[in-house]
């Protein structure tokens, strides 16, 4: 196997990795505690390289994980005291420990080959050269290993755990009555998001792990309404925003992980701009669409309110709603279309048919509980367009 | 006649940093009694309700349901959080939320399967909400979701059903709807308790009804202890059943 093919397979494995667990912090509302996780785990790593002097021995990736769930209880527990917030209380915590991490390094900088910026940044590009060697034989990469482990390990819990996990996020409160535990739940959640930060910092680095866990995340829940499908999307988007992060990044020579981070960032801009329903062009086109018709409906209701035929007029029609002359061309327009108004000697009248909307459009609006008048709502949509 | 007793709550106090919400309560629900819980806002209310199914720690005291702890028992109970208690933007569909009425039956692990989803959509029928099945949640109506949560409830075909506020920004149709349902499930047995706000409608609704405001006013039938003495009792100011009527 070439260098190239491992690196984009560890870069496979990370993206899966982290868009798996991202996609519960993103529905939880935690995603900063990826960030909190991401640098608190300095400490952790710095130590445990000291013992092991090895960045993919099992000892440093348990310590380091040991602190990113230190850092959640602490969180947690500062929240708890009621004197600041949850966001306050993610700052407070990981500065403090990643200035520890900082703090061992510099003491130590002679010593150790181990920086900051590995740490934070990462290098994937050096990923094949360090080599598991077993009875002399090359098995490979040894970040592959550990980041193959690491996603066996997480999709094996989300397989087990798949529908506790659901439940647990959606309503806490039904999950703990059926026995499910949440608290449970909720550091098991907290220990996976931990050792894939982990496991993936040597490769992406602990900063850009963020990106990977949030960005496939969000890109997706915007386009699905299905849990299922956004597990598998994110996935899938995670996947191919890495290979063609890594693609640019060989031909432009930058850094691999910043590409990639650069390219989930691009897409989910795309992604905000044109996902069907949530994003802006749609949300843009839908208020213009409403204005549209709540304009009908104040034309509409205009008429039937008046029976004088100067209020009804087609030449009066600007000045006595006191609309712009494209605004009630485009009103009168609609409404002509949809049979909604009859003309007359340039005199307005509602037909029965524009009537009979109106007072349903009225009694909708005046008590939009009403789950009878449901069926007036799909006929707004007859307007749109 | 002696009624079984499906709840009881002995010296219940529940407090959130040493304010006491709850205090010394204690509380005996007969079995087939369709019950309100009633009392102004910080009564502690939803808070019995947490407390008796476990998701809140007391600082004193205990609850057992028909005997027995509630760890023991929690296949016997139902329960409804209230509707905004959850993130109805979750990626979901009404009958995938109505499934999840089945995962506590199923336990740890296990998957729910066709015969899960028959007793789903079963629910959703009788809720009448069977046509909106594959509706993303948030698509649905405040009174629609409502019901959705309640088929929930339905499918965990409990003994005794808790359902926090389920009258919350719900129209008119679906409050007769769920009203309905609560006494159909009384009729078959079950006992029923619901966390109530609106005070004109006890007497019409429930049978049974108890008044907390931190400690236990009352607890009885309907007929005997909904009156003036109790409500300003609860509520502190000159309360008249008959201008609440």
């Amino acid at each position: 196997m070439n260098a190239q093919i491992e690196i984009q397979i560890i870069l496979s494995l990370v993206a899966i990795a982290c868009a798996i667990p991202g996609v519960f912090l993103v529905l939880r509302k935690m995603s900063l505690i990826s960030d909190a996780i991401s640098h608190s785990i300095l400490p952790g790593i710095v130590v445990g390289f000291f013992i092991t002097q090895d960045l993919a021995s099992p000892l440093l990736i348990l310590m380091a994980t040991l602190t990113g769930v230190v850092t959640v209880v602490l969180v947690e527990y500062i929240q708890k005291t009621g004197l600041v917030k949850e966001d306050t209380a993610i700052g407070l915590v990981f500065p403090s420990l990643f200035s520890i991490g900082v703090i061992l390094i510099s003491r130590n900088a002679g010593d150790v080959h181990l920086d900051v910026d590995a740490v934070l940044l990462g290098e994937v590009a050096f990923a094949p050269f360090d080599r598991w060697m077993w009875n002399e034989t090359d098995m490979g990469p040894k970040s592959l290993w550990m980041m193959g482990t690491v996603l066996l390990l997480i999709l094996t819990l989300l397989l087990l755990f798949y529908k506790e996990l659901k439940v647990a996020t959606f309503d806490a409160g039904l999950a703990a009555s059926m026995g499910f535990v949440p608290m449970a739940i909720h550091y098991g959640l907290m220990t996976v998001a931990s050792i894939t930060t982990v496991g993936a910092f040597d490769a992406i680095g602990a900063v850009l792990v963020v990106a990977f866990m949030i960005v496939p995340a969000a890109c997706i829940y915007l386009l699905t309404d299905n849990l299922k499908k956004l597990l598998i999307y994110s996935s899938v988007l995670a996947v191919v925003c890495s290979l063609v992060g890594y693609w640019f990044a060989s031909v432009w020579d930058t850094s691999i992980a910043g590409t990639i981070a650069s390219v989930l960032g691009l897409v989910f801009f795309i992604i905000y701009l044109t996902a069907p329903g949530k994003g802006y062009f749609s949300q843009w086109y839908k208020e213009k669409q409403q204005k549209t018709e709540v304009a009908l409906l104040v034309f509409l209701l205009h008429l039937a309110n008046h029976d004088e035929e100067q209020e009804r007029n087609i030449n009066h029609l600007q000045e006595h709603i006191n609309w712009g002359a494209q605004r009630a061309k485009k009103v009168l327009k609609l409404a002509n279309q949809n049979n909604m108004i009859a003309i007359e000697n340039d005199i307005i009248s509602l037909t029965n048919k524009g009537l009979d909307f109106t007072k349903q459009a009225i009694a909708y609006i005046s008590d939009n509980k009403n789950s009878e008048l449901e069926g007036v709502k799909q006929r707004f949509f007859l307007f749109r367009g | 006649m002696k009624q079984k007793i499906a709840i009881a709550v002995d010296d219940l106090t529940v407090a959130y940093n040493y304010k006491p919400v709850l205090w010394d309560i204690d509380l005996q629900i007969p079995e087939g009694v369709l019950m309100a819980i009633v009392g102004p806002n910080g009564a502690g209310k939803s808070t019995l309700l947490k407390s008796i199914l476990n998701i809140i720690k007391p600082l004193a005291g205990s609850v057992s349901v028909y005997g027995k702890s509630y760890k023991k028992q929690r296949s016997l109970v139902a329960y409804v959080p209230q509707k905004g208690s959850v993130d109805w933007d979750f990626p979901t569909t009404a009958l995938d939320v109505v499934m999840m009425g089945t995962y506590g039956a199923l336990g740890w692990m296990k998957r729910p399967g066709i015969n899960e989803k028959k007793q789903a959509l079963e629910a959703l029928e009788k809720v009448g909400m069977l046509p909106f099945q594959n509706r993303q949640i948030s698509q649905l109506s405040g009174g629609q979701q409502q019901r959705i949560f309640l088929a929930r409830a339905l499918v965990q075909n409990a003994a005794i059903y808790f359902m926090d506020e389920p009258f919350q920004g719900v129209d008119a149709t679906t409050e007769k709807a769920i009203i309905q349902i609560l006494k159909e499930l009384r009729k078959a047995g079950k006992t029923v308790v619901v966390v109530h706000h609106d005070l004109q409608t006890v007497p019409e609704y429930f049978d049974w009804v108890t008044f907390l405001n931190v400690k236990k006013i009352a607890t009885g039938p309907v007929a005997d202890i909904f009156n003036d003495d109790n409500l300003t009792k609860t509520y502190g100011i000159n309360y008249k059943t008959s201008i609440v009527q």
